[in-house]
């Protein structure tokens, strides 16, 4: 339904997408992770329609998304970022503007906003959108990228500025639309337990690149069962990482800051060696926690940097902390 | 949110999305900014305060002198083009687009299957009806001043007409702008243009009275031919020479200004 042949983008000097290879099957629920400036509203866009990649091919619904962008524009809805509405209009007009732009008949197209009228707030369709919440206005968004039953839909980050009770309401609507009818749904979200709790598959991105990609469970095991972190000073984070690659039991080794992550088969098991361990090395830890693996360590596990869902930086955050890898 | 909600995919009667077609699009487009033109009527203010304004004022400082000096000189009538071309010059929705621009909206339209000259021409459908509309009040004081038209109601409704076809060539020029720098500053300062198409013609005395530089650069303003269009309407009967001559200068300033837009249009889809 989607595929993605090395797809890249440029802007200036900047190479947004560094080729992106995608392939996500009809009826699938496809999620893209990654932090702000990870690449995935770029890759969004092209997929789009929006923007033409510099390289690589694309194909959304069997059309080329250059060749076939209009075939493209017509089998997709698309929720972008930034819920992108006129104040000036209501709901409903939006909603009727959107439908008859995708050939709807007035009557279908008053047929279609009485069937998505439930996404927003029946009480407020007709009041001018400028009065709207955030959360009225990200589901009236979402709305309108369903007027005309689209085969795709993308979703670019649905949630994120999101009270957690509109949040669900998304989440709920958005399975809905998985589940009851086998809309095919790729999403790009910074939230991790967004990630986890919607999609059928998810692409770790960072820095234009997918750097894993498989279910989310798959994932989280693909680097251990449990996850071990020892809070120590920072001085001593390098000391400990190397002592403890030594101990029985433990896979693998990160540290980022004050936190040495240890990844195991069975975390129970190799907690009393590591505080006996770093005891033995006079480092005393503030903190040891056992807990299972979250996408958050596969992000961290693959690029070497933590995803931070609430920051707004750029590209700043996916910090090069390579070197701090053991 | 209720999960027991079958839309029509499900129950087999399928609306599916298709293309609406080029005039349905312009409609489409042009309904929205007609909507937003009736709820954003403080935009339009100026626009007929500053004809009343300079016609009044005009009128007052200049009618007895100049009427004393050219006799049988109607100069309410010499005037009231004046207020048009003032009321109707650089009247767009071009503002709106640069807000749909930074808001990205315009996106929204983009990833829809509307077909992309649409888009500009539906705005300026509006800004049409806007123009047109624009005429009445300044016609309503010319008649307040004791004007007539000597072509009669026809000739009121082509002096409407070259009106609003004047305003729609100029507004290619505030679109062009507004595609080409997505600035709300550079659209509000487009206004600037105004002033040599208005000032530097025969707005205020006729053409054959002015002298110098000013007559030179008067001869070639396209304004100056669209004012003695409308004179021979309101004036002189019809005068079909100035009629072709009008409408060429209009037909020449829509050429530059739309190509200008076209070009800035393509630009900005190539940005996006």
């Amino acid at each position: 339904m989607i595929e993605a042949h090395q797809l890249k983008k440029t802007f200036a000097d900047k190479e947004a997408v560094a080729g992106v290879d995608l392939s996500v099957a009809q009826g699938e629920m496809y999620g893209f992770l990654g932090p702000n400036g990870a690449g995935k509203s770029t890759v969004v866009r092209m997929l789009c329609t929006l923007l033409q990649p510099t390289s690589g091919t694309a194909t959304v619904n069997g059309f080329d998304v250059v060749e076939d962008n209009d075939k493209v524009r017509l089998s997709i809805g698309v929720a972008l970022q930034d819920a992108a509405l006129d104040a000036k209009q209501t709901g409903r007009e939006l909603l009727r503007l959107q439908g008859r732009l995708y050939g709807l008949r007035n009557a279908q197209a008053a047929q279609r906003i009485d069937e998505v009228s439930h996404i927003v707030d029946i009480t407020a369709i007709d009041r001018l959108i400028g009065t709207y919440s955030g959360g009225m206005k990200r589901r009236l968004d979402l709305a309108a990228a369903l007027i005309h039953n689209p085969t795709v839909l993308f979703l670019d980050e649905p949630t994120t500025g999101l009270d957690p009770t509109s949040r669900i309401r998304v989440w709920d609507e958005v399975r809905r639309l998985n589940k009851e009818l086998g809309m095919t749904i790729f999403l790009t979200t910074q939230y991790l337990e967004e990630a986890d709790e919607l999609c059928d598959r998810v692409g770790i991105i960072a820095a234009g690149k997918i750097v894993a990609e498989d279910t989310p469970a798959n994932l989280k095991r693909s680097i251990g069962k449990d996850v071990v972190i020892a809070v120590v000073d920072r001085t001593d984070a390098a000391r400990a990482s190397e002592i403890l690659r030594g101990v029985a039991g433990i896979d693998h080794v990160d540290v980022q800051g004050e936190e040495v992550i240890v990844s195991a088969d069975n975390g129970s098991a190799v907690v009393g060696p590591v505080a006996i361990a770093l005891n033995d090395a006079s480092i005393q830890p503030r903190a040891l926690t056992l807990r299972t693996p979250t996408l958050d360590d596969v992000f961290f596990h693959a690029t070497g940097a933590r995803m931070d869902g609430d920051s707004n930086d750029d590209d700043s955050q996916i910090t090069d902390q390579k070197g701090a890898q053991q | 949110m209720s999960v027991a909600t079958t839309t029509s995919t499900q129950t087999g009667n399928a609306i599916v999305a298709s293309e609406a077609g080029f005039f349905r699009d312009i409609a489409s487009i042009g309904r929205r900014a007609i909507t937003g033109a009736l709820r954003d009527p403080e935009a339009l203010i100026p626009a007929v305060i500053i004809p009343a304004f300079f016609y009044t004022v005009n009128l007052g400082a200049l009618r007895d002198y100049t009427e004393a000096n050219s006799p049988g000189l109607d100069f309410a009538a010499f005037q009231l083009p004046v207020a048009i071309i003032f009321a109707v010059t650089g009247i767009s929705r071009a503002s709106t687009l640069v807000i749909d621009i930074q808001s990205g909206y315009l996106d929204r339209l983009l990833m829809t299957p509307v077909r992309r000259s649409a888009l500009l021409l539906g705005f300026m459908v509006a800004d049409l009806l806007t123009i047109a509309a624009l005429c009445v009040p300044v016609l309503l004081l010319g008649a307040v001043f004791g004007v007539k038209f000597a072509t009669g109601i026809v000739g009121m409704l082509l002096f409407v007409f070259i009106g609003a076809a004047w305003g729609w060539a100029f507004s290619g020029i505030p679109y062009a702008i507004a595609l080409k720098t997505g600035s709300p500053a550079a659209v509000n300062s487009s206004f600037i243009l105004f002033f040599p198409f208005a000032f530097l013609t025969s707005a205020f005395i006729p053409a054959e009275a002015l002298t110098g530089w000013l007559q030179t650069v008067a001869r070639y303003n396209p304004t100056t031919y669209v004012l003695d269009g409308l004179r021979s309407v309101v004036l002189e009967g019809w005068n079909a020479t100035a009629m072709f001559q009008c409408f060429l200068a209009i037909a020449g300033v829509a050429a530059v200004s739309m190509t200008m837009a076209s070009l800035a249009m393509r630009g900005r889809l190539r940005k996006s």
